[in-house]
């Protein structure tokens, strides 16, 4: 389509033949390496956080890192295990909560009614909520759970997560299902299937591949989030012992830790953003690895 | 390896099972000041590996707030830099024992090449914060260094730009010392500083005193000393130079008097010759009556852990020693607590 | 419904039977949706109403954040500091955002060098806000303590560049909000690009346009509508960017116009003061957080509505 147009340099050979063409073949090229030298600029800061996360946090990144409670300042050792559990633990209700909301919205608005005007305000309301700040997510759940349950909690930071996580689930579910194609459907409805049928032993199975995708990154996105947690779920020194009491996550202890004068929680912070970075590039990698398989097929 | 194991297999069946309890601890919650909340955490970690029976979650959520989380009944114990006013005790029905728990002292941190010592006078330190002295070649710095040879820099004034328990504590020691101040800037936990540039937290102003040549500012005793920052000697109320350390913050808490009934009294401009001009209390709140005496005992027992064990944590981690008398004093108010 | 009925009713009527139920499933799940924003509204304007009844609109032109003082709050300078660093943040990612989407949407390198290039910008996407932040306090806060002396030097007589210059600053802010809010950018006006008809480059290419010439005269104008959203989307994003902003603004209660002062954000203020606030501030922040969300509804509303129609005028170029 117009897509492949486009990679093709059709611009013509221009013979420069008078001093006005001369400047002309000057200024594209000119615009060329700018064009080229910003796009290259862009790896430099990203190079920069991964060089800074990596050499600051390889040192304390052991084995027993993942397993110990976090250390109380001046204490030496100790690792990061209630904030891996505590990410786990609520990344997990969030996508326990919106991944059946997102994915049976998802069907809704390709499957069932695409033109209604229900399917209509749920894809804007998705988009809008992609919009939303991260902060007031947080803000919604301290007000409806934390306000009525006195404590803050796994659950309500994985309340929080969820409507973080809800937009990207839903509007990928989406895509992924517009991009099965109709002969499928057709071919289904032909055999004697009924609509239920053909979603459920058609449709899902060819969308399945790319919904893990959004899921996925989903999660990713959700693991790093730090103002919808920062107070709802804030912060524990001990292992979880209940869903209602206040629970450790990576991303409240990077910023918590991050601001202490002793340099070995400092450090334990960085060990702690080197392994959301390595999660979330790990996500991302294997988002597009599987994207790339699919539209290879 | 076994421990790792079974800890993994623990926080698999943790995230599986989380409502259920794995033993039946005590649990203790406090909640308020930010300051001293390090070296609580630190009393909690070393507490709770003697006494396993007792679980105790400490929540850095500011003074203010843990003023009303004790007034509302929904910790075990508070936690405030500022005291609570009688005001604030009236309206506690099972009555309030006050408890300093710690100190803390506020220096003044600086980067000048080759300057160990540095001694300022009240009227130095105060010009400087007031803009009027901009030069480390000022005759006022000069004054009281002599033989040191301090580089001709302009001074860098760094301040906090956000609002703050250590701007409260370093604005009211400098309206009680001049009147110029007092006029001028006023006590604040956010005031209009004359001069200079502004950092986020102690941490932003530490890391802007050891990034630029000429600076001073003012962070918490512990910042300075993790970070290994010079600070001036201070000029204190008997004229004396002083630097800050566990014995002269020690000194200054000794020199303060408490009333007779209460354990509340901010040494904002100590007499003492040894006294470091500024230091602070910050309390435990703790309520007369317990009905759960499950927890009353484990909270004495933490408490009086606190007050005797815990206090020879406080250096390390850049807190002063309380001094043994107000310990004695802090001891017989635990034991009023029923 | 019992097994005799059951056994007698033929297959295409239960089939049916439970394809309604399933339907009414994944209609509750859309109306779920869609009240989740209802929700999230109404949720904290319960809760911020004691303040919105006790200032009322004052709240966004007063100048007042002081605990000593709980019974006044003004949110002007958080306003002021939301306005300037998305501004800014904009000012420099779109120029680069644009730049990059061009060299993604046109062949002037290999393949694997572009992918490298987009894959780089999506990372960029996905890392953490708090990381942003703790990079920004060891690289980016140094770097503008060097450099805004100097600038305040040179250009301290215009009230956007006067001294003294912090480190945690606007400036600082709004430097690592555009690295932030660039994928968006590029993201959007890339879609943008791909999407120009080739018929319009060929014929741009046909009177002897050069490959810049074309992209100026030709490309960006059609794709403009495209560019345009995808820059007031990455607006309503910069606006509501909390953790990094708050770890770096220097979060002064002050209202200033120089970029070189500390300030802060609606965001960062809520993300500041919330954990140690109690009574009337909670709600004061709450109706902060509500009107943050109101305005980043308003752009986003408005950059979808300019989506559509870019999308919609450019299908109608085909």
């Amino acid at each position: 389509m117009s897509t492949a147009v486009f990679n093709q340099n059709l611009a013509p050979e221009l013979k420069a033949q008078t001093f006005r063409d001369r400047l002309r073949l000057g200024r594209n090229f000119f615009w060329t390496a700018i064009c080229v030298g910003s796009s290259f600029l862009t790896l430099i800061p990203l190079f920069s956080i991964i060089f800074l996360v990596v050499s600051n946090g390889i040192g304390l990144l052991t084995p027993s890192v993942f397993f110990e409670l976090p250390p109380a300042p001046g204490q030496e050792g100790g690792g990061l295990g209630n904030a891996i559990q505590g990410t786990a633990l609520m990344v997990g209700i969030a996508i326990l909560i919106a991944a059946p909301l997102g994915i049976l919205s998802a069907i809704y608005i390709s499957e069932y009614d695409k033109r209604s005007m229900l399917a209509g305000a749920v894809r804007f309301i998705a988009k809008l909520l992609t919009g939303i700040p991260s902060i007031i997510c947080g803000m919604f759940a301290f007000a409806t759970i934390v306000v009525s349950t006195h404590t803050k909690s796994s659950i309500a930071g994985g309340v929080a997560l969820a409507v973080l996580a809800l937009p990207t689930i839903l509007l990928t579910a989406e895509q992924a299902l517009l991009g099965v194609p109709h002969a499928l459907r057709e071919a289904s409805y032909g055999m004697g299937a009924t609509k239920f049928q053909t979603i459920f032993r058609v449709v899902l199975p060819e969308a399945v591949p790319a919904i893990m995708t959004g899921l996925m990154l989903a999660v990713a996105r959700a693991a790093g989030e730090t103002a919808p947690v920062l107070f709802t779920a804030t912060s524990s020194a001990y292992w979880l012992s209940s869903l209602m009491e206040p629970t450790q996550s990576l991303a409240e202890l990077i910023y918590r830790f991050g601001k202490y004068p002793y340099p070995h929680l400092i450090q334990l912070a960085w060990t702690a953003s080197l392994v959301l970075v390595v999660l979330v590039t790990l996500t991302n990698v294997t988002a597009q690895l599987v994207f790339g398989k699919r539209k290879r097929r | 390896m076994k421990t790792t194991s079974s800890r993994f297999a623990g926080l698999i069946a943790l995230i599986a099972l989380s409502p259920l309890s794995v033993y039946a601890a005590t649990q203790l919650q406090g909640a308020g000041a930010t300051f001293p909340a390090p070296l609580y955490q630190r009393w909690i970690a070393e507490f709770s590996k003697a006494n396993p029976g007792i679980q105790i979650n400490y929540q850095g959520v500011g003074s203010g707030a843990g003023i009303k989380q004790f007034t509302d009944g929904l910790v075990t114990f508070g936690a405030s830099d500022a005291a609570m006013t009688d005001a604030q005790i009236e309206k506690v029905k099972q009555g309030v024992v006050l408890i300093p728990a710690t100190a803390g002292s506020i220096v003044l941190a600086y980067n000048l090449p080759g300057v160990e010592t540095l001694k300022l006078s009240r009227e130095a330190y105060v010009g400087i914060f007031l803009g009027k002295i901009t030069k480390w070649s000022d005759p006022a710095i000069a004054k009281t260094n002599e033989g040191v040879k301090i580089p001709d820099l302009n001074i860098t004034v760094c301040t906090r730009s956000d609002s703050s328990g250590t701007n409260f504590v370093f604005t009211g020691h400098l309206s009680a010392v001049s009147s110029d101040f007092k006029s001028q800037v006023g006590q604040g936990t956010s005031v209009t500083w004359p001069a200079g540039v502004a950092g986020q937290g102690n941490d932003g102003v530490t890391a802007l005193i050891k990034q630029t040549q000429g600076a001073i500012g003012y962070v918490e005793y512990g910042y300075a000393k993790n970070n290994k920052l010079p600070f001036a000697q201070l000029q204190n109320k008997a004229g004396e130079f002083v630097a800050a350390s566990p014995e002269s913050g020690a000194a200054t808490l000794n020199t303060t008097q408490f009333p007779a009934n209460i354990l509340r009294a901010w040494p904002s401009d100590p007499d003492g010759k040894d006294a470091y001009p500024i230091a602070t209390f910050t309390w435990l709140l703790l309520y007369k009556t317990y009905s759960d005496k499950d927890k009353l005992a484990a909270l004495k027992k933490f408490v009086t852990y606190g007050l005797t064990d815990g206090q020879k944590l406080s250096n390390d981690l850049g807190y002063i020693p309380m001094p043994a008398e107000v310990v004695q004093k802090c001891e017989a108010a635990l034991n009023s607590v029923q | 419904m019992t097994d005799g009925t059951e056994s007698q009713t033929p297959s295409f009527r239960r089939k049916g039977f439970r394809f309604d139920v399933f339907r009414l499933f994944t209609w509750v799940a859309s109306a779920a949706t869609v009240a989740t924003l209802v929700c999230i509204a109404a949720s904290i304007l319960v809760q911020a109403w004691p303040a919105i009844a006790h200032f009322g609109l004052g709240f966004f032109t007063t100048v007042a954040w002081k605990t000593s003082d709980p019974e006044n709050y003004g949110v002007l300078p958080y306003l002021v500091g939301t306005a300037i660093s998305s501004l800014i943040a904009l000012l420099l990612a779109l120029p680069l955002g644009v730049l990059i989407a061009i060299f993604l949407s046109e062949n002037f390198l290999a393949p694997p060098l572009r992918n490298t290039v987009r894959f780089v910008v999506e990372l960029l996407a996905a890392i953490p806000s708090v990381i942003y932040g703790l990079w920004g306090i060891a690289v980016v806060i140094p770097i503008v303590q060097r450099i805004g002396g100097p600038i305040a030097g040179a250009l301290g007589f215009l009230p956007l560049f006067q001294g003294p210059a912090s480190g945690n600053s606007m400036l600082t802010a709004s430097l690592v909000l555009a690295l932030m809010v660039l994928p968006t950018i590029t993201a959007i006006s890339r879609t943008a690009l791909v999407a120009v008809p080739g018929q319009l480059r060929e014929g741009s290419y046909a009177i002897g346009a050069t490959r810049w010439e074309t992209i100026f005269g030709v490309l960006l104008p059609t794709a403009a509508p495209g560019i345009v959203a995808a820059t007031i989307l990455a607006f309503g994003r910069a606006m509501g960017e909390t953790m990094a902003v708050a770890m770096l603004i220097g979060n002064s209660p002050r209202l200033t116009w120089s970029l070189l002062s500390p300030a802060g954000t609606l965001a960062s203020l809520i993300a500041n003061k919330f954990g140690e606030a109690e009574d009337l501030q909670v709600s004061a922040l709450l109706y902060a957080a509500f009107a943050l969300m109101l305005f980043t509804l308003l752009v986003n509303v408005v950059g979808e509505l300019v989506l559509r129609r870019a999308q919609k005028s450019i299908s109608g170029l085909r």
